[in-house]
């Protein structure tokens, strides 16, 4: 599963993040040796996170396809737990929501794991849609029905559905790319979440106006669009480790950075109406799995389908 | 050997029981006007699943938790080798009768003499698992029983929200959902205090946290 391009692509995270802890330690040194600031309490707590999930990233893809989609179906657990914490369910979805954790989600990752795309790109979206709501309808209460079913739907749709899609990569087949398949997966992470921290730089250097300010009061115009080009710029320099030119890089790279603000974006304003600041609380710094994962979960499947559509032989 | 194998059982059964609680309800635990440091208290918590106390404790810093016991029925308990096994060499529970009639031992005194050999109590006040609508059942006397007894005990208000939606009553298998435990600034009876007011205040100290959570 170790390529030569993947091992560049870890080293050069792996140099990020030392010069980031470095940089992290220095600040705590002169700013804050006893804890007194949070920022940057916050920053380093957020640094070592990245250490943590990096690390867990790269010892999935050295134990190859087995290793991804387990990883990436534990994460999928993880966001379900946080999404349908704060979903409307009541007594009577008890059975529905034990089918989404322990049936449906298994399911989804084992239909990916034997390549079965006929079923997994339909399972949720219409298996789970139609048989799911009859769970809750036999139990007998209407009260708040479709907004329960509703919500259950989208949190599958999120947490499992569009999660799955990033070990999916695994599954294409390129001419002339074959074995080197989970490159595609780092290189949409790295895109992506590069794209969420040079937008929060940029934002913090330059940002000015708000681009949804009863949303998100740190999403700017400036940041999106130097976090993007940026991101866009450096994904685009390592275009010879993918399966496209510098001009499909580039295009992907936008597609998968927009898609990526999108995701933070939506899952912003479910958080902001149902009056948290973080799905979670697991990943010290960032919040839960979704907060981290949101820009992950929007990109992935266009990434998948768009790849697969050009690219793909399947 | 019988013995050492038996409290090794009772490490490995404590671990598998709260993993599977981490598992569940990612459980976090909010210190609110208290720290989390290792100073003998006694926790009171609001009581919706038989789950409670085991996220309780599973909440708890290590070093907090070695040294809490929770305060359980005897009467639930003690109903079969196994529950025996988990109730007693697990979790060390103080086992308290809820029977007048047929109970051979004070409750107020067996908790008075676990605060004694130093340890920390876990207890629900309701006394029952409130499985009606209202937030809290009304507090039996057994807290300020106990608070008269040992006036110089921090009582911990612990608000534990949504263990009920993980498993409801009368369901067999529980759905992962995020649980949270908010600990409270703690209480010390007044010696002028009557029963009355000082479980109401008790009360709402333990419903405050609810709002703020």
């Amino acid at each position: 599963m170790t390529s030569p391009h993947l091992l560049w692509l870890l080293a050069g995270v792996g140099t990020i993040l030392v010069l980031a802890s470095i940089i992290g330690e220095v600040l705590r040194a002169r700013l804050s040796p006893a804890g007194e600031s949070p920022v940057i309490e916050n920053l380093n707590a957020r640094i070592n996170a990245w250490w943590v999930m990096v690390i867990c990233l790269a010892l999935a893809f050295i134990a190859g396809k087995p290793g991804v989609v387990l990883l990436f179906a534990l994460c999928s657990f993880a966001a379900l737990r946080e999404f349908l914490t704060l979903t409307t369910h009541n007594r009577a979805d008890h059975w529905s929501l034990v089918a989404c954790f322990f049936l449906i989600l298994p399911l989804q990752y084992w239909f990916l794991a034997t390549d079965w795309y006929g079923m997994y790109s339909i399972f949720i979206p219409v298996y789970a849609f139609l048989l799911l709501p009859v769970a809750s309808a036999l139990r007998g209460s209407t009260q708040n029905f479709l907004v329960r079913v509703s919500e259950t739907q989208w949190a599958l749709m999120i947490c499992i559905y569009c999660a799955s899609h990033v070990p999916a990569l695994l599954y294409l087949q390129i001419p002339g790319f074959e074995g080197r398949n989970v490159i595609l997966i780092a290189y949409l992470i790295f895109v992506v979440q590069l794209s969420d921290v040079l937008q929060y730089v940029w934002g913090k250097l330059i940002g000015r106006t708000r681009v949804a300010p009863n949303l998100s009061p740190s999403k700017t115009w400036e940041g999106l669009i130097g976090g993007a080009l940026s991101a866009t710029a450096i994904g685009t320099a390592l275009y010879w480790m993918t399966p496209f030119s510098p001009l499909e890089a580039a295009g992907m790279c936008l597609l998968i950075t927009l898609m990526g603000f999108s995701g933070g974006l939506v899952m912003s304003a479910i958080k902001r109406d149902r009056g948290i600041k973080d799905w979670g609380h697991l990943i010290a710094g960032h919040g839960g799995f979704l907060d981290r994962l949101d820009s992950v979960i929007f990109a992935a499947p266009i990434f998948f389908h768009v790849t697969r559509w050009f690219w793909s032989t399947t | 050997m019988i013995p050492v194998l038996r409290a090794f059982a009772a490490r490995v059964t404590g671990l598998a029981i709260s993993t599977f609680a981490r598992f569940m309800t990612a459980p976090r635990a909010i210190w609110q006007g208290i720290e989390p440091v290792p100073r003998q208290r006694v926790y009171y918590a609001n009581h919706t699943s038989n789950g409670d106390f085991v996220l309780l404790w599973t909440a708890l810093p290590t070093p907090l938790r070695r040294q809490t016991r929770p305060v359980a029925a005897l009467d639930y308990w003690l109903t079969s080798p196994l529950r025996a096994f988990i109730g007693r060499e697990v979790f060390n529970a103080v086992l308290i009768d809820r029977r007048p009639e047929a109970r051979t031992e004070d409750p107020v005194a067996q908790m008075a003499a676990a605060l004694d050999q130093g340890a920390s109590l876990i207890i629900f006040p309701e006394g029952q698992r409130n499985s009606s609508d209202a937030d809290l059942l009304p507090f039996k006397s057994g807290l300020y029983h106990l608070a008269k007894v040992r006036p110089g005990i921090d009582l911990v208000p612990v608000w534990i929200a949504n263990l009920n939606r993980v498993m409801p009553k009368g369901e067999i298998i529980p759905v992962p959902l995020i649980c949270t435990l908010t600990f409270g600034a703690p209480l010390r009876i007044d010696p002028e205090e009557t029963k009355d007011a000082f479980l109401a205040r008790a009360t709402e100290a333990l419903l405050a946290l609810k709002a703020a959570a």
